[in-house]
């Protein structure tokens, strides 16, 4: 199979581990395996290491201080400096800015497809195992508004901070569900824009029946803690139970409607009320990213946050055996979790047993996800913020007033299946924005990301690809 | 404003540069992308979608959602949230075009 002239891991054996994503879960992962004596090849979409939690700003723009928009910057630090040595002995070698768009068998080994740089080169490349830590990204609930220019996800302005120094406005409504809004408005405001209300939909109340999970997880309260006195500090209010309901503006926003929920996400009628705002930062928590996993074949389960999530066991092994996941494609976890789950993927790898302080750490941090994914996970009354004439889906401009019709009247009893009759979904995101809105919708629970390709991919490259083999 | 995203990290870019962004001329800082310029500008759309012609800019932040689609230098569809913007590049709006030459 030719290889491209960007692939320096040919020629040569293959190595004995490919990781896809270079997040805390895939560089603690490759680094901690070429420290057991691995040859790794790291892969990663971004220019940097450190994907979604430690993203950073290029050396070029010149942060004396980016660790100021971080929380445990210097384990980060550890791996990178981990990952330099790893290199400067060829132990790891590391390709950023190169997309995998699909992992298939080759034998008793791996064949990566991947879209490389600017110039969107094809790259191959074969490994004997495979970890995939591809991360998350934000899940999406559609409302009124919320195609203006101004309406943000609340992870992508905290990206778009952390990495170009930027702000989506001044005055900077976040809301949504789930941590990551703490944390979002702190940066923010710590950034100089004025955050008027962090709007959480889920009422705090819902971790009462966690309590020993949050418990045996003091490092996450006070972490919490943090965060909370950070936003009264500011002068920040925090209205829980609350949801944005529409965004208002001619070519951007110029307010938001927020009202009081009910136990299911239901707007309680006469609660509404407007707050002006240049910026709207939402998102109700993460998705994990699957496609190059489900491709694969290996198998889901449902997470408490409702989202689909890889099974897998306890060295990180998906159903495929050869295929290893850590991070969040194992379900919504934080940074910390993924730090681990890297840690425990690599012994298990280079077949070593998994240390058994770092499983009961790990029990220990899936317990108070389970806790925090079940509190935040979204009602069902949600649904009501849809207007007919709403986009619900971006890419393709398909009113949710279709979809319904698509069900009450066309018999669709799934997503699948609105998809086909409505485009919803067809477009260049292959429904990340709207997925979790058209199950909903169809009246399902979000299915696991099936795309053929985990990204857009010039015809030209498909057009090389060898015949598969059967 | 008191605080900036600057302010709060300290240091100075490398460089900075001139890029243009239809007929404009923005100031880029060395190491950012092009939604990140545009954004520094105050400019939240820089593509039309293809049904209604309605104005979008980056969303997901990340190259997950393909709104902030644009055209560098000629070449349509790029993420402007991923792509590091370039001395001297030409940025201009972008009609939603479809599929072109992709296969999604
Ligand atoms: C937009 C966004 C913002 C966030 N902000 C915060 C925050 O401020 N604070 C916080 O506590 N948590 C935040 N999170 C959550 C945080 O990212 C996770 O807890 C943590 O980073 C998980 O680590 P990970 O290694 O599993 O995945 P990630 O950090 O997401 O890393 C995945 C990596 O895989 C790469 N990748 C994905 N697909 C491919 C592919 N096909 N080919 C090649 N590379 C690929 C990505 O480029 C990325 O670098 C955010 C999440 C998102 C989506
Ligand atoms: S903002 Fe979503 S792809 Fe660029």
């Amino acid at each position: 199979m030719p290889s491209s002239a960007s692939d320096p891991a040919t020629p040569g054996p293959a190595p004995d581990l490919a990781v896809v994503g270079a997040g805390p879960a895939g560089l603690a992962a490759a680094v901690n395996a070429a420290g057991l004596g691995l040859r790794v090849v790291l892969l990663d979409a971004g220019e940097r290491p450190g994907g979604q939690y430690y993203r950073h700003p290029a050396p070029g723009l010149g942060a004396d201080r980016p660790e100021a928009l971080h929380h445990g910057w210097s384990a980060f630090a550890e791996r990178e400096a981990a990952l330099r040595a790893h290199r400067a002995a060829g132990r790891i070698t590391y390709l950023p800015a190169h997309h995998v768009w699909t992992v298939v068998p080759d034998g008793p080994a791996w064949t990566l497809h991947a879209v490389a740089g600017p110039d969107e080169a094809a790259a191959t490349l074969h490994a004997r195992a495979v970890l995939l830590a591809t991360g998350s990204y934000e899940r999406q609930l559609p409302f009124p508004g919320w195609t203006l220019p101004g309406v943000v996800g609340a992870g992508g302005a905290q990206a778009m901070l952390k990495s170009g120094l930027v702000l989506p406005g001044r005055r900077v409504v976040v809301a949504g569900s789930g941590p990551l809004l703490l944390a979002v408005a702190g940066s923010l405001a710590a950034a100089g824009a004025r955050v008027p209300a962090v709007v959480e939909a889920a009422a705090y109340g819902g971790y009462a029946g966690h309590v020993p999970a949050l418990l045996r997880n003091p490092g996450k309260l006070a972490e919490a803690a943090t965060y909370g006195s950070a936003l009264l500090h500011r002068h920040i209010r925090l209205l829980t139970r609350h949801a944005v309901t529409e965004a208002h503006g001619a070519d951007r926003v110029e307010a938001v409607t927020v009202a009081r929920l009910d136990r299911d996400w239901r707007p309680v009628p006469g609660t509404a009320r407007r707050i002006p705002c240049d910026a709207l930062a939402v998102g109700h928590g993460l998705v994990p990213q699957l496609e190059l996993a489900t491709g694969l074949g290996c198998a889901t389960r449902r997470s408490a946050d409702g989202t689909a999530a890889l099974a897998l066991d306890a060295g990180q092994r998906t159903s495929v055996p050869g295929i290893w996941s850590a991070g969040e494609t194992g379900g919504i976890g934080g940074a910390q979790l993924a730090l681990l789950e890297g840690e425990i993927a690599a012994h298990a790898i280079a077949g070593r047993p998994v240390p058994a302080a770092l499983a009961r750490r790990r029990a220990r941090l899936r317990a108070f996800a389970d806790a925090m994914g079940a509190a935040h996970r979204p009602g069902t009354g949600w649904t009501e913020w849809l207007r007919d004439d709403t986009d619900a889906c971006r890419c393709e401009e398909v009113p949710a007033g279709r979809i319904r019709e698509a069900v009450a009247d066309l018999g669709a009893r799934d997503a699948r299946t609105v998809k086909l009759l409505t485009r919803a979904g067809m477009g260049w995101c292959q429904g990340r924005m709207c997925g979790p809105a058209v199950a909903a919708l169809a009246g399902e629970d979000p299915a696991p990301d099936r795309r053929p390709l985990s990204c857009p991919v010039p015809l030209r490259h498909l057009a090389e690809l060898p015949p598969a083999d059967g | 404003m008191s605080q900036t995203p600057r302010t709060l990290v300290g240091g100075a870019p490398s460089a900075t540069y001139v890029l243009r962004f239809d007929g404009r001329e923005l100031t880029a800082q060395a190491g950012q992308s092009i939604a990140a310029v545009l954004w520094g500008a105050g400019i939240l759309a820089w593509r039309t979608t293809r049904e209604r012609g309605a104005p979008r800019g980056a969303f997901c932040g990340i190259g997950s959602c393909y709104d902030c689609l644009v055209t560098v230098n000629g070449r349509p569809n790029q993420r402007a949230c991923l792509v590091p913007a370039r001395p001297g590049d030409t940025v201009t709006t972008q009609e939603g075009t479809g599929h072109a030459e992709l296969g999604v």
